[in-house]
């Protein structure tokens, strides 16, 4: 891991209200977990910028240094780490993911 | 190399003593699981404090060799 890698990964971070770290591309997830963050995404109807680590060795491992999360699909709203796909579907199933977003969206 | 259900049972309860775990081996191949975690002391931290004790526990395998672990996790 460089800190290139980390401070690319703050500038996508902090500079869109919401992004996710994928594998793959929305169009395309490579991974079930990845596709099932989108399908969540998809389903609440939102913006989000998207990250196809696999593009990128120093972001795929980087990411997980700089969340301490080991996994990818990683959620970022409003510059702070949300979750992965598991918190993602039970922030989802609760409603609190729908309600991040619209507190999101009243900050722009 | 796959994880055995009972072999990430014991690290969780090893690093998390107070919890109870229940692990299903969801396509049965000793690859793909679900876990379900619940702990007194998860009191007051958040789903991402309470799953990365949980990854913590597992010392690295997660994302590793542990590829496909769902995790859900409660106070209690």
């Amino acid at each position: 891991m460089t800190d290139d890698a980390q401070a690319r990964i703050d500038a996508v971070v902090k500079n869109n209200a919401a992004v996710l770290f994928m594998k793959g591309s929305p169009l395309f997830p490579q991974c079930g977990f990845s596709s099932r963050a989108v399908a969540i995404l998809d389903h609440l109807d939102v913006q989000y910028e998207s990250v196809d680590v696999l593009q990128d060795q120093g972001v795929r491992q980087g990411i997980k240094a700089y969340s301490d999360w080991p996994t990818i699909p990683q959620l970022y709203v409003n510059g702070e780490f949300v979750g992965g796909s598991d918190i993602m579907m039970e922030m989802y199933e609760s409603g609190e993911l729908a309600e991040l977003f619209q507190g999101a969206a009243a900050a722009e | 190399m796959p994880m055995a259900a009972a072999e990430i049972e014991a690290m969780i309860l090893a690093a998390i003593p107070d919890a109870r775990v229940e692990i299903t081996d969801l396509a049965g191949d000793g690859d793909h699981y679900a876990a379900r975690v619940v702990a007194p002391s998860f009191a007051g931290l958040s789903r991402v404090r309470q799953h990365q004790a949980v990854y913590a526990a597992l010392g690295g395998r997660m994302g590793g060799v542990l590829h496909a672990l769902q995790l859900t996790t409660a106070a209690g």
